[in-house]
């Protein structure tokens, strides 16, 4: 732990950048390149590299590994309960029309809202599995 | 609600599966299965009977209007499947809390369910779209569940099994993809109804031909068509009981349905079928899958192995139809999938009861069952009868019609076979039989716990339902020949 400083140091100055772009990625997704699974993806590699610096021990207790587990079936369910209120509205499963008084509004929040289901199950997933591979053996 | 059924009744299962993950409680994950198992056979049931009434019913996700969008497409033959798998697997659901206390770890219990609905969930997806990618992606949903289910098992062998089935079926599922990656580079679009309508003029026929072999072989690796099967019976073996009924009653049939669906109504009949090799190739592995898969089962003494070695020689029955491929072998191979899906399901229960109550896993250990476990030995005797085909059970209505169907086409090689391979399946039932009411207990054994009456009554509603629609054919047999008729054989898609 003791001559690895310039990594510390250097991951300590790179990792909010690495979350904001993640966040860039996530909203950005409707006007250019992106979404919610690369923004999610990047967001993992964050949490991956703060683990691989900082050690699984310290990593599992500033990241509990439990937020992860909830967060893969909590994504699934923003998606889903995003296509039950259009249901709710008369319109089509997942028509983002319902959403909004104006279409196209609609569509705005319906893409947004659908992407951060995305975000977060991805994030949940992809730090799960790296923990289970990390974690091994070791409980 | 009732025009959003065709979204709801995939949606169902999988919300249940979220909510279960979500709130991981020992004693609400049954209660949330049960309730999102009986909404969606309401809406299963909801969709054929306005499948029957309206005709084909096209639904348009999101609001993007097909061939764009993605569309679900239901017509009598899927929505027929559509409630025999809701139903099916509510009943499994129904027996599947005291058998997964006993043989499930506590922890895992919840994920379990929620994989089972995630899986319905997938299964009813591949049904109910028209897609082809989309089908791709409940095929994956699915059989991702599948692994899951396949490696819970207390057995570390399920572990291995299930990662073979992971090679298997992801090679499956990228041979599924490539097929459609050349349907879309010669068609320009995904929508299987307008797919068949692009391929009614094309000129180029051999991508095209190589599409149909790469769809078929991927499906069939799903399928575990005989020589692809090499994952089925270890998958069966080793997963927990419930899992194994589950799959075997419904998981295989589904991507049946997919290839026929393929078959008759993307490319169509006069393409796949005026190719002689192909008809060739389909009624040979058939027949091997009947004798082959037969003959391996006799020699098992694993019970659960047993079974699913005769499940790969009954999906032998079915595209048995398919390659007859005439009124009556359709309809054959449709009854085929509802009868083999009651039948398995039957078994795989009376298998899990006897897990249950006295952890038996080989054959040699169902000595002298008929005395200390009567219900559950009838119950295996009489699903077992009809895998042979007895008359008076669902086994003997689909061989009748498969009969009749190589008949009318002059195939007396299947007819024979059909012939031969029953009398396999007398010898691997047989000896089953023989052991259950012939032999004398072992001494040693340990007596079998008490079995909850839901277990009990859920495998003997199973056993009831093989030799009741065996007789009273109007909900299966009348049914499938009207899918038959109207879908496979009617206009086009």
């Amino acid at each position: 732990m003791r001559l690895d400083l310039l990594l510390r140091i250097s991951s300590k100055i790179f990792l909010p950048f690495i979350i904001l772009f993640a966040f860039y990625v996530q909203f950005h997704g409707d006007f250019g390149p992106g979404g919610g699974f690369q923004a999610g993806v990047i967001f993992a590699a964050g949490i991956i590299l703060y683990t691989i610096i900082f050690g699984i021990k310290k990593a599992q207790k500033d990241f509990p590994e439990t937020i992860f587990n909830y967060m893969v079936p909590l994504g699934v369910l923003i998606f889903t309960v995003t296509g039950l209120i259009s249901l709710s509205k008369g319109f089509n499963f997942l028509d983002y029309d319902a959403l909004a008084h104006y279409p196209k509004h609609g569509q705005h929040i319906g893409i947004i809202a659908i992407e951060l289901g995305v975000f977060v199950t991805v994030i949940g997933s992809m730090v799960s599995i790296f923990y289970a591979f990390v974690a091994r053996g070791k409980k | 609600m009732n025009e959003h059924a065709p979204a709801l009744v995939v949606m169902l299962p999988i919300i249940g599966a979220v909510l279960i993950m979500l709130i991981r409680h020992n004693n609400l994950n049954w209660g949330i299965a049960l309730i999102s198992g009986i909404s969606t056979i309401y809406y299963s049931i909801i969709l054929y009977l306005n499948a029957r009434s309206i005709g084909t019913i096209s639904y348009a996700m999101g609001g993007w209007e097909p061939p764009v969008g993605i569309e679900y497409r239901i017509d009598e033959f899927n929505s027929l499947l559509i409630a025999l798998i809701a139903i099916v697997s509510f009943l499994i659901l129904v027996y599947a809390r005291s058998s997964l206390n006993i043989e499930l770890k506590k922890n895992k219990i919840s994920t379990f369910y929620s994989m089972y609905l995630l899986c319905l969930g997938g299964l009813i997806g591949i049904l109910s779209t028209g897609d082809a990618f989309n089908a791709f992606v409940f095929l994956e949903i699915s059989s991702l569940a599948t692994y899951v289910i396949i490696s819970m098992g207390n057995d570390r062998r399920g572990l291995l099994a299930a990662y073979q089935y992971l090679i298997i079926g992801t090679i499956g599922a990228t041979l599924y993809v490539i097929g459609v990656g050349l349907i879309f580079i010669i068609t320009g679009s995904l929508n299987l109804y307008d797919i068949s309508v692009k391929l009614g003029d094309i000129e180029l026929y051999r991508p095209l031909l190589a599409s149909l072999a790469f769809i078929t072989v991927g499906i069939a690796l799903k399928i575990a068509l005989f020589p692809l099967h090499a994952w089925l019976p270890n998958a069966y073996a080793f997963a927990p009981s419930v899992g194994t009924a589950f799959l075997a009653s419904t998981a295989t049939k589904v991507a049946i349905y997919l290839l026929i669906k393929y078959l008759y109504l993307v490319y169509g009949f006069d393409l796949v079928y005026s190719n002689q090799i192909f008809i060739f190739v389909v009624l040979s592995l058939s027949i091997i899958a009947m004798f082959g898969a037969s003959m391996i089962a006799i020699f098992q003494s694993n019970l659960k192995k047993l079974f699913a070695y005769s499940s790969v020689a009954q999906i032998g029955y079915i595209t048995l139809g398919i390659g007859i491929a005439n009124y009556n072998g359709l309809t054959g191979s449709t009854v085929h999938i509802i009868n083999h899906s009651i039948i398995k399901a039957a078994i795989f229960l009376a298998i899990g009861c006897l897990v249950f109550s006295s952890k038996i896993v080989n054959i040699d250990q169902l000595a002298g069952l008929g005395k200390r476990m009567p219900v559950v030995a009838v119950c295996i005797t009489v699903s077992s009868l009809s895998l042979i085909g007895v008359p008076g059970t669902v086994g003997f209505i689909s061989k009748w019609y498969l009969v009749l169907g190589s008949l009318e086409q002059g195939l007396w090689v299947v007819v024979f076979a059909l012939a031969v391979s029953s009398i396999l399946a007398l010898i691997y039932v047989g000896r089953i039989i023989e052991l259950i009411w012939f032999h004398t207990p072992v001494g040693g054994m340990v007596s079998p716990n008490k079995m909850p009456f839901e277990m009990i009554a859920v495998t003997v509603l199973m056993t009831i339902a093989t030799v009741y629609f065996g007789i009273d054919t109007r909900l299966t047999g009348d049914l499938a020949k009207i899918a038959v008729e109207n879908v496979l054989l009617g206009e086009q898609l």
